[in-house]
């Protein structure tokens, strides 16, 4: 089980929180004015990175806040969580696994 | 190939064992050839054996990462049933299982399929409505399912539990044309009978780039044993197909998970069948060697580390030990993780990609194993073809833009 440094709680068990996928994912502004690829990008089109993955999380069961966290999809360590709204923080290399 | 048959194991055993040859080469890859299949897995040995026999391209090599059958053909809990709700699904499951029946003769290997019925049991009114619905669907599309009371379910699989539980049993969905078979014989035996035909399987040699020509087409790969050149590649890569395909430039709507499988200590035969339950997440079955085969959900988040968190698999052990009394002081034996690539719509993509000469097969998420025969087939015929079987023609990549989803995903209370 992950242990998940939630940012306004502080580190819980992953049983506390809701997986949200990949993070900066942005709505058209206008849907109305995009192509059918791009609203189909939007939906459903991931990057599904091995490596440095930036994803949402939500702490469901602690202050039911979302926010945002790195994380090495290679081996599954975080290498930072931040709020939502902030840019993703610059990180280390991932820990070798 | 040296023939399997009784007659040769009477004949090998009589003279101490010996006079076996190997089963397939181990050739070093050439400069060239025809067309290259990436994924040493069922799906990718699959495809190599029919380009080979139906489509007569023998020039062809199969390039694994590892060795053959080490990923999800060999991590999977070889369930094989084709009671798939939407007509495309039940076309395509259903031609993998019609392949299945005839597979060990056909490949001269004994996959050890055991069509020892699969059952889905109802624990909610909302799976039994959904689970008969099932039932009819399939039937209209010729697929065999039909409804049991619990009482009929305990009779067919009497080891359950349908007494006084927490999300009681209230009916099951049982396929009797689905069952088990043995994973790492079926990478083996393809491997075997693609070898035969003249293919090279290279294990050990991983796919770091894809090359593609002025125009935009493939033109070969770079590898970890050297460049391969080929006008065709057919990537059947399971959870790391996103990596390989971004080589070419193309991006997937696919999401790699860990999902969990584990099995008990071996026991005697106890077990007939298959049993499966969505609705408090576990399924079992018992394999040949003794072993109680049980599969777990996915975790939660994307990963390729093939492992996952401990709390998943104890939570499908918690279901099995309540609908399992018997089973509560069996010790497990080990468990372990694979990494499925998942469509927002749970049904695979078998298809022509923009990128002239590429093909990819992937999608398959948590079910890919029951398929492979199917899979492997047609998408042999659109390698060749450079067009889709009739069956696999719903599966592109486009559905996605176009919303023609097929979308077992909201066919509600099916694992996939």
């Amino acid at each position: 089980m992950l242990l998940i440094d939630c940012p306004y709680c502080g580190e819980r068990p992953e049983l506390e929180f809701v997986y949200g996928g990949q993070a900066h994912v942005a709505r058209p502004a206008q849907p109305a004015q995009v192509s059918a690829q791009q609203w189909a990008d939007y939906l459903y089109r991931r990057d599904n990175t091995r490596g440095v993955h930036a994803e949402r999380w939500r702490h469901t069961h602690g202050c039911g806040r979302f926010f945002n966290a790195l994380r090495d999809t290679t081996t599954d360590h975080f290498l930072a969580t931040y709020k939502v709204g902030e840019p993703p923080p610059t990180v280390a290399a991932p820990v070798p696994r | 190939m040296q023939p399997f048959s009784g007659l040769a194991l009477l004949r090998r055993g009589l003279s101490g064992q010996r006079g076996w040859t190997t089963q397939w080469r181990s050739p070093e890859p050439k400069a060239a050839y025809d067309a290259l299949i990436v994924g040493g897995g069922g799906h990718g040995l699959g495809a190599a054996y029919y380009l080979a026999r139906e489509h007569h391209l023998t020039n062809i090599a199969v390039l694994e990462k590892g060795w053959i059958g080490g990923g999800n053909t060999g991590r999977n809990t070889t369930i094989i049933r084709s009671n798939y709700l939407f007509d495309e699904s039940a076309a395509l499951y259903d031609h993998a299982v019609r392949l299945w029946e005839h597979l060990s003769q056909v490949l001269n290997y004994n996959v050890m399929f055991s069509q020892r019925g699969v059952m889905m049991l109802a624990h909610t009114v909302h799976d039994a409505q959904v689970f008969k619905r099932h039932v009819h669907a399939n039937r209209v599309n010729g697929v065999d399912n039909e409804w049991l009371t619990p009482a009929e379910a305990k009779a067919f699989c009497p080891l359950l539990n349908i007494g006084n539980i927490r999300y009681p049993v209230l009916g099951a969905a049982l396929q009797r044309r689905g069952g088990t078979a043995r994973h790492d014989a079926v990478a083996w035996g393809y491997a075997r009978a693609a070898d035969a035909l003249g293919v090279d399987i290279i294990e050990n040699c991983e796919v770091t780039g894809i090359r593609r020509d002025a125009g935009g087409a493939v033109e070969g790969v770079e590898t970890t044993r050297g460049t391969i050149r080929a006008p065709r590649i057919g990537v059947a890569a399971s959870g790391h197909t996103s990596v390989i395909m971004k080589m070419a430039g193309i991006e997937l709507p696919l999401e790699s998970y860990p999902l969990q499988a584990l099995v008990s200590e071996p026991v005697k035969p106890v077990f007939p069948c298959v049993v499966m339950s969505n609705t408090i997440h576990a399924y079992i079955s018992q394999s040949d060697k003794g072993e109680l085969v049980i599969g777990a959900g996915t975790d939660a988040y994307t990963s390729y580390t093939q492992r996952g968190g401990l709390h998943i698999t104890s939570h499908a052990l918690e279901a099995i030990c309540e609908l399992f009394p018997m089973f509560r002081r069996l010790r497990m034996l080990r468990n372990w993780g694979g990494i499925v690539d998942v469509t927002p719509d749970r049904s695979p993509i078998i298809a022509r990609t923009p990128v002239p000469g590429l093909y990819v097969n992937c999608g398959w998420g948590t079910g890919g194993f029951k398929a492979t025969p199917g899979s492997a087939h047609v998408f042999a015929w659109t390698i060749a073809h450079d067009e889709p079987h009739p069956i696999n023609a719903p599966f592109t990549l486009e559905r996605f833009r176009d919303g023609r989803l097929i979308d077992e995903a909201a066919a509600a209370a099916v694992a996939h």
